[in-house]
């Protein structure tokens, strides 16, 4: 939380005395609803909270200082997040852009998401423009760059990465109160950049861990995922999807969140499958909206995922244990009636 | 001659501070500002030269004064002008354009007469500019470079 001392319901500055007064100013700002939403939507990132908490914090009592006159350069805000695939980066990156601009420090709030691929060019001159075509339209928010590593080509010293390189940091020196840099990525590949580009190193005030989720949290997140779409799961369900996360994570690609939401995804599949295929009469919104065992365990992840030689694990099957197989296709909704 | 056209060209010029405002204004409706410059002013010159592409999903008007400043660093001696196009009826149609950028000495216009048979007139404009090359239009005639534009 922020400060505990209980407010009057002063303004925040009190011109008389010079005196702010800490919990007007955060009650003015609408940071509440940010840190509280992210309370109350994100499971588990327990650090990550931590961390967001003691930023607002000290963007707060920055803005105090001002107001009272004893600071007045804009503080370095940018950001780097690391973690596995599906720790919520993104998804906190976004909250972050809406906390800042609510704390006052970026003055329009929008989160521009981007990768190598949109900043660098093909050919000479093509990477400057590209790079500032971006940064146009991050001006007043955030620019969010996904494994930022890729910008850097340690291989090659006249890859345009470098140039690209060299605009963002000139950017993120001068022009601090017009955006926020985020640069988000794999914790050791992201050291690895960051020993390499020590420009980027020392215009980083914060470093951000998002740790990988335990198999409770993940179960959790699958909860929250599916009473937000007005699903559930039945017990057995729930216990096949403890096994499920306790499995995949021991295979390739495993994301994290993303990975429950693909899983999740699939087995909505396979119940519309059951239910137009049980052809058993009408519906009640109770067998509409829940997810059965068979729904879980019928996953190749049970059937030892990519190198198993499960039932549906066959030649043709693609790699990623989460590509929709073949043998799911949605029902013809001609065939049964 | 002071040149008047599109919005505001009745007021001074404006200041980068009330330009910016008013970019900000068109981005908030969500309207792509574009930027043109020209070295011939005539009234009936709707197509003036565009200054890179017309900015899409910008959020904030600092990246347009970033391009704005760019544009008078190379064409400073000329005038520029702003469009906003609004695209929410299903078409890129100009809801805004003014100018942000004009020459430090604007000769003007002339009235030319031109008789034709039956004692007809028929009157036309012509801009004293467009009389020498594109580079020249707004150079001193003693000699001296081209000032460049600054607000
Ligand atoms: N703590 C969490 N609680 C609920 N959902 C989460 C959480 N973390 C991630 N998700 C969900 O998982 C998916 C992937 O998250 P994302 O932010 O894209 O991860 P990253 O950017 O780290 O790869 C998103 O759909 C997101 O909503
Ligand atoms: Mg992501």
């Amino acid at each position: 939380m922020g400060p505990e001392t209980v407010g009057g319901g002063a303004g925040a500055a009190d011109a008389a005395d010079g005196a702010v007064d800490l919990r007007a100013l955060y009650d003015a700002s609408g940071a509440r609803e940010i840190l509280e939403q992210l309370d109350r939507e994100l499971v588990g990132l327990v650090p990550v909270k931590r961390r967001i908490r003691e930023i607002s914090s000290l963007l707060l009592v920055e803005r105090a200082r001002r107001e009272v006159g004893l600071s007045h350069e804009a503080p370095t805000l940018h950001m780097s997040f690391t973690g596995n695939p599906g720790t919520g980066k993104t998804t906190v990156a976004h909250r972050m852009a809406d906390l800042l601009h609510r704390l006052g420090y970026i003055r329009r709030g929008q989160l521009v998401s981007v990768t190598r691929d949109d900043l660098v060019g093909q050919y000479i001159g093509h990477t400057a423009p590209k790079t500032k075509e971006i940064l146009k339209k991050a001006m007043g928010g955030v620019l969010f760059i996904d494994e930022a590593y890729y910008l850097y080509r340690s291989e090659n010293e006249r890859d345009y990465g470098q140039e690209s390189i060299e605009i963002l940091l000139q950017v993120m020196e001068n022009q601090r109160e017009d955006l926020v840099v985020i640069l988000a990525g794999y914790a050791d590949r992201m050291d690895h950049f960051f020993s390499a580009n020590p420009g980027f190193r020392s215009r980083i005030a914060h470093h951000i861990e998002f740790p990988d989720y335990r198999d409770e949290e993940l179960i959790s997140i699958a909860r929250t995922m599916l009473e937000r779409q007005n699903y559930r799961l039945s017990e057995a369900a729930e216990d096949a999807l403890q096994e499920y996360v306790a499995l995949r994570r021991a295979q390739p690609h495993f994301a994290n969140a993303r990975s429950i939401r693909n899983a999740l995804d699939r087995a909505r599949l396979r119940q519309a499958n059951r239910l137009f295929q049980a052809d058993a009469g009408p519906l009640n919104a109770a067998e509409l909206s829940t997810l059965d065992e068979a729904d879980i365990r019928a996953s190749r992840v049970f059937s030892g995922g990519l190198g198993g030689a499960g039932r549906e694990a066959t030649a043709a099957a693609p790699a990623d244990p989460e590509a929709p197989p073949d043998s799911e296709a949605p029902p013809d909704p001609g065939a049964g009636s | 001659m002071r040149l008047t056209q599109g919005t505001f060209s009745f007021l001074p010029d404006l200041t980068d501070e009330q330009i910016s405002a008013q970019v900000q204004y068109c981005l908030d409706r969500a309207w792509a500002v574009s930027i043109e410059h020209t070295s011939d002013p005539h009234p009936r010159n709707t197509y003036w030269e565009m200054w890179g592409q017309p900015m899409f999903d910008l959020v904030d008007a600092v990246g347009f004064m970033e391009s704005l400043a760019e544009c008078r660093e190379a064409h400073g001696d000329r005038y520029i002008r702003v469009l906003a196009f609004d695209a929410s009826p299903g078409w890129e149609s100009v809801r805004l354009s003014f100018l942000v950028n004009r020459p430090e000495h604007e000769p003007g216009f002339r009235l030319e007469r031109r008789e034709m048979s039956g004692r007809i007139i028929r009157y036309t404009t012509h801009s004293y500019a467009t009389d020498r090359p594109v580079d020249e239009r707004y150079g001193r005639t003693n000699g001296a470079e081209p000032e460049a534009h600054g607000s």
